[in-house]
């Protein structure tokens, strides 16, 4: 049966995020025929909407207001029901990123509803809508539906393919009136970390280091291999705890859970609390001078040798096979 | 200060998962703290040694709970609570939630800390869904909790930046890596825990109406990815196997 479907759009540095246009592919298999109405909010992002039209957005939603400038869960949450109140959708489609995962629990416990959080996947059986999700880490896949009522559901970013551009799409795009009001968490000031524009958990390709980059400048070449790539970096926890990067960059069970076309592991031995974050990607390549560390039974490619060398040359090789193109 | 932790007993995170008929196979299992609870239990101890006050820890699950308990408290947390639902036929994170939030009903709190996620469904839904049913204000992922009078200030990490955030107590808040260091149980500790209070509930003594917490979703299947299978390490010169490596990637997996 067709179903109403509000996909809740995200945006970083006024750029809708890829996972805005996953999201509305994803919406639009759960509509089966029916509509997908995306929502946009933010401080200004009246240029934003074409894009949910030309991925596949029927109708668009925006809602401007100054105080939506940065995210808060009480500011973003009140507007987000305003605009569930008005459609009434059957099915609500978060990204799940900070945002998503912030604010979609907070609306399905206000609406007493079920949530599906960190959907790979979505099939339709019958009247059911089916979602894949990982547990423990990527170790183990469910599927789960929402028993009645309203579904709601996180989509884990680069898993469901976007729809085709299609430039030629246009719609009409509502204007939401909203009253911000009782914020009772204030962002006073945000400090931007992430050393390039690329994030984590949306990166096609991350290079990754462990404790055998040795210190923190031990991870320039593997930033500048990135660099050639457009790569994000990431790192092991023994990295991290070694104090050679910031948490944040942590892969694993206890870090970021994430699933790029193609992860580059560099001084990584591998262990199963490592692989639990990265094991899914499609390709994976290790660099290790151990040819017993553990991390080459689930690479795709291996190289047996010294990360210092190796890196630095095959960043030297994709440049010249980069530009040649 | 009135602090409380929500803690999940969760599989240790060395362990490999094992399905049997359709269920995730608990069969020789190490358990423990849900990692990021640790730095909940942390953050809740020194909140005390410099606020005073008490820390109490409650966690809902089976009577094997106890033993994680028992370590939040010889950590040095005060109290603790096991919410037994052992004889629950159904639950997701709205029936958890339900019942925090009844546990809490007649409780005063200051402030509750939690995970930002668990370690087995890692979903993160329980801490906002709980704020939203208590109506407190909540600050998921923080790596920096300061309290002065009735105002924390908190650093919360937004997928690698940092946002500085006010907010007001009664407040939840979840933890992130990097919040602190969890201690472990000293020997005088353990001891010492073995006679502090841990109160064991059953779901069924709270003022719930169990029509109304059933769960709201419902899991159809569980499985296994497919065994990854140990790929083609390169041989040669090094830069042979670089120049063979990039050509691999471009032209057989053609992901550049
Ligand atoms: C509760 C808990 C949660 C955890 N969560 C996570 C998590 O989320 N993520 C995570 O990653 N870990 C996690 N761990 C830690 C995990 O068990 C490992 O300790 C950690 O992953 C090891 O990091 P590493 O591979 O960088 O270091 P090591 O195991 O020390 O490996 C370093 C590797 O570098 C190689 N090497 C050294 N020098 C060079 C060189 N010059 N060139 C090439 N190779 C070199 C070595 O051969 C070795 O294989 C967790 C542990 C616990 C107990
Ligand atoms: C009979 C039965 C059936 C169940 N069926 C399902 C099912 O089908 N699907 C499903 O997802 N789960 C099921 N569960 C497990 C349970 O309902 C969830 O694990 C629970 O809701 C926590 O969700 P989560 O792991 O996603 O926690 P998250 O939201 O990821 O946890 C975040 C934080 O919340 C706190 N927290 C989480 N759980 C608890 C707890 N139990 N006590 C105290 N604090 C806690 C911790 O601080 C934790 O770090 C079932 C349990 C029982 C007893």
């Amino acid at each position: 049966m067709a179903k109403k479907v509000l996909v809740i759009a995200e945006s970083r540095e006024n750029e809708l995020r890829n996972v805005s246009f996953e999201a509305i592919a994803a919406g639009k298999e759960i509509a089966a025929g029916g509509e997908v109405i995306a929502a946009i909010a933010g401080e200004n992002v009246s240029a934003l909407t074409d894009s949910l039209f030309h991925y596949g957005a029927d109708r668009v939603i925006k809602a401007e207001n100054e105080k939506l400038s940065t995210y808060t869960s009480d500011g973003y949450g009140q507007v987000f029901l305003q605009i569930i109140n008005s459609i009434e959708p059957d099915a609500i489609l978060f990204p799940h990123t900070s945002m998503g995962k912030d604010v979609a629990p907070k609306l399905a416990s206000k609406l007493d509803a079920g949530l599906i959080s960190d959907a790979t996947a979505i099939e339709l059986d019958g009247e059911d809508i089916v979602f894949t999700r990982p547990i423990y880490s990527g170790k183990a896949f469910e599927k789960k539906k929402v028993k009645s009522g309203v579904i709601l559901a996180t989509i884990r970013p680069n898993n469901i393919s976007a729809l085709e551009k299609d430039e030629s799409r246009s719609g009409e795009v509502f204007s939401e009136e909203v009253e911000i009001k009782d914020l009772r968490t204030i962002v006073k000031e945000v400090v931007r970390k992430s050393t390039s524009g690329v994030d984590l958990s949306e990166a096609k390709v991350i290079v990754a280091g462990g404790r055998g980059v040795k210190s923190e400048d031990g991870f320039e070449p593997l930033q500048e291999l990135a660099d050639v790539l457009g790569a994000a970096v990431g790192a092991s926890r023994g990295a991290c705890d070694a104090d050679y990067c910031d948490y944040s960059l942590q892969i694993g069970q206890t870090g970021k859970v994430v699933t790029p076309d193609l992860y580059i592991a560099c001084g990584i031995s591998g262990a199963i609390q490592h692989l639990a974050g990265m094991s899914n990607s499609k390709v994976i390549v290790a660099i290790n001078k151990d040819p017993e560390a553990n991390i080459f039974n689930v690479a795709d490619y291996g190289i047996v040798g010294d990360l210092f060398e190796v890196v630095p040359l095959l960043t030297q090789e994709f440049k010249k096979v980069l530009q040649t193109n | 200060m009135n602090i409380f932790v929500i803690m999940k007993r969760t599989f240790d995170t060395e362990e490999k998962i094992v399905i049997e008929n359709g269920k995730i196979s608990e069969e020789g299992v190490e358990f423990i703290i849900n990692p990021y609870d640790e730095y909940a239990i942390e953050e809740a101890i020194q909140l005390r040694d410099d606020h005073g006050g008490e820390v109490t820890v409650v966690s809902i699950g089976s009577e094997e709970v106890e033993k994680e308990l028992r370590t939040a408290l010889a950590m040095g947390a005060d109290k603790a609570v096991l919410i037994n639902n052992e004889e629950l036929d159904e639950s997701d994170q709205y029936t958890t939630t339900a019942l925090l939030a009844a546990y809490f009903e007649d409780k005063e709190y200051d402030i509750i800390l939690g995970g930002n996620v668990s370690n087995d469904n890692s979903t993160g839904q329980i801490g906002p869904r709980l704020a939203e049913k208590m109506g407190i204000p909540y600050v998921t992922t923080i790596t920096k909790l300061d309290i002065d009078g009735s105002t924390a200030t908190i650093e919360r990490d937004v997928e690698g930046d940092v946002e500085i955030v006010e907010a007001q107590l009664p407040l939840l808040v979840t933890a992130q890596q990097g919040l602190n260091e969890p201690r472990y149980p000293s020997l005088p500790g353990i001891m010492k825990a073995k006679k502090k209070p841990l109160e064991e509930i059953d779901y069924d003594e709270l003022d719930i109406d169990e029509d109304e917490i059933g769960a709201k979703t419902e899991t159809l299947e569980r499985y296994l990815p497919p065994k990854k299978e140990a790929g083609k390490v390169l041989e040669g010169e090094v830069d042979n196997q670089v120049q063979e490596l990039v050509k691999l990637l471009r032209q057989e997996a053609k992901v550049i």
